[in-house]
Order: C-alpha cells, then structure tokens, then sequence
C-alpha cells in the first residue's frame, strides 16, 4: 500500500541553474515528508485491519485446533456450511432484523429530525434527550432493557398491566425477542440518524420549501416535492450505514450478547454471534475465518444491490 | 394550535426516550428488596453504589478503561493527523490510491474481522495485555477522514508563512496545522474517549487476565455473578454509564459537529 521509493527523476544538481533545481529536490523532500507522515497509521491499518482481511481468506482453508495448529483442509469449512442449521438460522436472524430495523430505525429518525428542525423553546435539551441513549455503552443499554424487561415485576410489565399485559415475556418468548431488540435497536440508533439527517436538512433551501408553499403545497406537498428529493443523497448514506451496521456492526454482537445471548432458542442469534461462538466458545477458528468470508461477501452484495436500487443514490445530485 | 402541537410533543417524546435511563438511576439509588417497586422511592440509598465500588474490583477496571481510553484517544489523534496533514497538503505518487484505500477500511467493522484480528494479536504475542487491549484501537479511518475534510479548508496563506520562515514539514505541522486544528481534535477527542470506553467485544475477545478487565467486561460479568441482585447490577451500569454522560455533557456541542459532518459527503 505504501510505496516509499521517490520519484524515479534525480535531480541534475550540477547542471541547471540553483533556481532550476530548488523545485526538484524539494518535490522529492515533500514526498519523502508525506511517506513519513502517513506511515504510522498506514501501517496500523496494514496490519490491523487489512492483513485480517486477507487473513480470513487463507485461514478458511484450515482447520485451527486449540493449540494454534493449522491442517489445510481445502473447501472442507465451505461444504459443512451446508449442513449447519444454526448458521442458516442465524442468518435469518439477521436478514430480518436487517429489514425490520433499518426501515423502522429510518423512518423513525427522520420523523425525529423534521420534529427538531424548527426551533422552538427547549429544543436543545430535547435533542440531546433523543441522542443520550446512543451515548451510553450497549452494554449498559442491554442490562438497562434486560431489567426493565424482568417477566412479571419489571417496569414494562408493571406499565402494561392495565391493558391485561403483565404476562408477557419480551426476552423469553422466541417470537417476541427478535422483535424486541429490533426496537432496543432503534431506542439506541434514532438520535445519531437524526443528527445526521438534521444537518441534510440544514441543506435544504428554505425559499424553495417557501416558494412551494406561496404556490398552495400542503404541508405533505411540500415535504414529499421538496424536502425528500433533496434529503436522498443524506437518506441514502444513512440507510447504508445502517444496514452495515446492522449486519456487522457491534449492536450486532455487543447488545443481544448482553441482552439474550442469542436466545430464546436462538431466536436472536445474529451471523456475527454465531461466527464468535463458533471461534471463540468451540475453538474452530477456521470454520469461523470461513463464515467471516461469507459476511463479507454478503456485506458487499447488499452495498452494490442498493447502489443499483437507488442508482447510486447520493452520487446523482452531487 | 398547530405551531404548538409539534413543540409538546416532542417534549413528551424526549421525556419517553430518557425515561428506561431515568428510571434505572432511580432504581439503582433503591434498597435492594424496593428494586422492582413501581413509582417513586420513598427509601434512597447509596449502599449498592458503595458496594460495587468498593467490594467488587471497579476502581480496576474504571482505571483500566481510563487508561486505554485515554492512550488510544492521544495515539489516535496524533497519528491521524499526521496522516490527515499528508493527505490533505502534500503533493506525493500514489495520494490517490493510499486515501481510496484507507477510505475502503471504513466498511470493515471489528465483528467482521474479529477472528482474523484475534490471530494476528495472537502471533504478534498481544493477547492479555495493555499493548493488546490499545495498539490494535489505534487505527481507524474516520478520524482521518475527518481531519483530511478540515485541513483541506485551511488557507495555504499560513502554512506559506511559515514555509517562507524556514520551516520544514515537521514545524508547519507541529506549529501552524496542529494548533489551528484544536476544534475537530476536541470533537474528535470525545468521539474517541466514548468510543474507547464503551468497548466491550474487543477486550472481550483478548483478555482472561481479571486484573486487565475493562469496565464494560466487568459490568457484564456481574450479570452471572450476581444474577438477580439487580440493585448491584444498575448501581455497576450506572457508574460504568456516568463518564459517558458527562463527557457528553460538556462536549457535546462539538460530538454533534463531528457526527453531522458524517453525513457531508
């Protein structure tokens, strides 16, 4: 990644003029100066984050046991994929929280963000309040909801008794849990998109939401004609982020390790978990280098599949 | 009416969104058979932080995640504007294609590369200790990104000064960049701190050693340990939750500047 040759061209210092060879050396001493600026973190990056990468590739080739020893074993890690039915069920897993979370994170942050767009008395102290809960650990935000969640005596069950609720169990039930962390999810999320969103919205021209008005737009009107196309390029790095995030981001492991550890019955054991516990509970470190390729692949098509769904989104008003 | 329906009811939203944090610091503050006590204590009490902070070894692990925090956000802030300096003002072969590719690491996350991250700590014999809990923390694109976009707006007309003074690169980035860049390196700073200490899986995945625990492991660890003594769990999520609120407090102005700039291009 990093050359650190300089540009072949020797400088003629005999030859030209004191004034002629000044720019020469000195392109080559900003070169050398630039190599040396960048070297640390490009070799942080090297090792700790691209070597990995490539490591994975090679490593699903092997069969890692506890000691550290490697045995090649060629597709072997791939084919048993195959027959893994928690693997295919984790992927479900996350293939609905990715569709349920994303759209439901979206839509409820950009309602958050026209909420505070406007300024009205104590909207600095309401902002803050709907990003406070991204400011706190997912840890804390897991035992946070794991307590207010308690079956029967929990705050949340004590609240929806009246309505004859008291005895649902949000994190025991298989078909309830998944759900439920979708919406912790979102609890966590909304006010870093809205943040987001906020500032595309600043970018909006208010004399064209004005203008659409003067010419009797209602107020859906002007927000489906003039806001939504212009907010589409902010919209759309949003919703990559997300779905990036919610397949492989630490609300992924971080929060349902936490919360349910992936149950009930493995109802919220997302790819990322289950490549974690196939490394690190049952030591096969290259079946889990295999599963890391597959995410990756999976990463990658979703990013180019809505790249081609939108068009290339951001990129077509720039 | 309708100017006034908005501005309420997003009161009443950020009331509900603040309320399950509200409501555990109540709780935490609780006697331990009033935990689940629905409505307002009548009994305060400090025993539960008093007895996480003083019987369980916390002062370790707060000091542990002060550490690593703090080393990894100074490391990180130093060597990305370095990189970010290089970017941004120096004219080199390859500028091009080192930034697109630092850039592409942004689509990497840690549960992606965890397993490989894990072996390549492993040979370099990182696994249990400091260096292994802060040097792979270190590099991160973001932060490059970020200064690069803010150094592009600094008028050459001063670093031009400087260079007509005599200085070399060092200088007119330790003398004139660095000091003209302490806005995003403030943001950038608790961006960093918060990230550094809300951590969890990484030091999950490195450590054994109990002495080397950081906060957010020793926090989750109480939830086998004490398993229903919530009293102890919420006084343990509180403090672990308390740094974080405070540096969001007092920084928070520039963590709102440097997350909406995330969304700039």
């Amino acid at each position: 990644m990093v050359t650190t040759t300089a540009p072949p061209s020797k400088p003629l210092v005999k030859a030209s003029p004191a004034r002629g060879k000044a720019p020469l050396t000195r392109k080559r001493r900003e070169a050398l100066a630039a190599y040396a600026f960048l070297a640390p973190d490009a070799i942080g990056l090297l090792i700790f984050v691209a070597l990995p990468m490539v490591l994975a590739f090679g490593v699903a080739f092997f069969k890692v046991d506890g000691f550290g020893n490697y045995q090649y074993v060629g597709l072997a890690n791939y084919k048993l994929m195959g027959g893994d039915d928690q693997l295919w069920a984790s992927l479900k897993v996350t293939a609905i929280y990715v569709v349920t979370f994303v759209p439901l994170a979206f839509v409820v942050s950009f309602a958050l963000a026209m909420l505070v767009r406007n300024h009205f008395r104590g909207i600095g102290w309401v902002r803050s309040a709907f990003f406070l809960p991204h400011v706190v650990s997912l840890v804390v935000v897991g035992l946070i909801w794991q307590f207010l969640l308690v079956d029967k005596r929990g705050a949340l069950s004590k609240l929806l008794a009246p309505f004859g609720l008291s005895d649902v169990s949000f994190l025991g039930t298989p078909s309830l849990a998944l759900g439920t962390y979708v919406v912790i999810s979102v609890w966590f999320v909304m006010g870093y998109q809205m943040l987001v969103l906020l500032a595309g919205l600043k970018d909006v021209p208010k004399e064209l939401e004005d203008a659409a008005q003067i010419d009797g737009a209602s107020t859906w009107q002007r927000f489906r004609y003039v806001i939504w196309p212009l907010m589409r390029p902010t919209s759309f790095f949003v919703v990559v982020n997300s779905t990036i995030g919610a397949v492989t981001g630490l609300q992924a492991f971080d929060l349902v390790f936490v919360l349910t550890h992936g149950g009930p019955a493995r109802a919220t054991s997302t790819v990322v978990l289950y490549i974690y516990e196939q490394a690190f509970t049952f030591n096969n470190m290259g079946y889990a280098a295999a599963l890391t390729t597959v995410v990756v692949a999976i990463l990658v098509a979703c990013t180019g599949l809505m790249f081609a769904f939108t068009k290339g989104g951001r990129f077509d008003e720039d | 009416m309708r100017t006034r329906f908005f501005p309420v009811l997003a009161h009443v939203l950020a009331f509900i969104v603040v309320a399950p944090l509200l409501w555990v610091l109540v709780s935490a503050l609780r006697p331990a058979e009033d935990v689940f006590t629905f409505g307002w204590p009548t009994n305060w009490t400090l025993d539960n932080l008093q007895y996480v902070l003083f019987k369980i070894p916390m002062p370790t692990f707060l000091m542990n995640s002060a550490i690593i925090s703090v080393v990894v956000t100074v490391v990180a802030l130093f060597f990305h504007s370095m990189a970010a300096y290089a970017l941004a003002r120096l004219r080199f072969p390859g500028r091009g294609i080192i930034f697109s590719a630092i850039m592409s690491t942004l689509l990497v996350s840690l549960p992606v590369i965890l397993v490989p991250l894990f072996l390549v700590a492993k040979q370099l014999g990182l696994l249990d200790s400091y260096a292994g809990l802060i040097v792979p923390s270190i590099f991160h694109a973001f932060g490059i990104f970020l200064l690069r976009q803010y150094y592009l707006n600094i008028p050459r007309e001063l670093e031009e000064a400087a260079d007509l003074d005599g200085c070399g690169y060092w200088r007119r980035y330790w003398s004139v960049i660095l000091p003209l860049s302490r806005p995003v390196l403030a943001s950038l700073s608790v961006l960093f701190f918060l990230a550094n200490w809300n951590a969890f899986l990484w030091p999950l995945t490195i450590t054994r050693n109990p002495d080397l625990r950081v906060i957010q492991l020793g926090v989750s660890g109480m939830q086998g340990q004490y398993a229903s003594a919530w009293n102890l769990i919420l006084a343990a999520a509180v403090i672990a939750a308390i740094p974080t609120v405070v540096v969001f407090v007092a920084g928070q102005r520039r963590l709102v500047d440097a997350m909406k700039t995330t969304g700039l291009k």
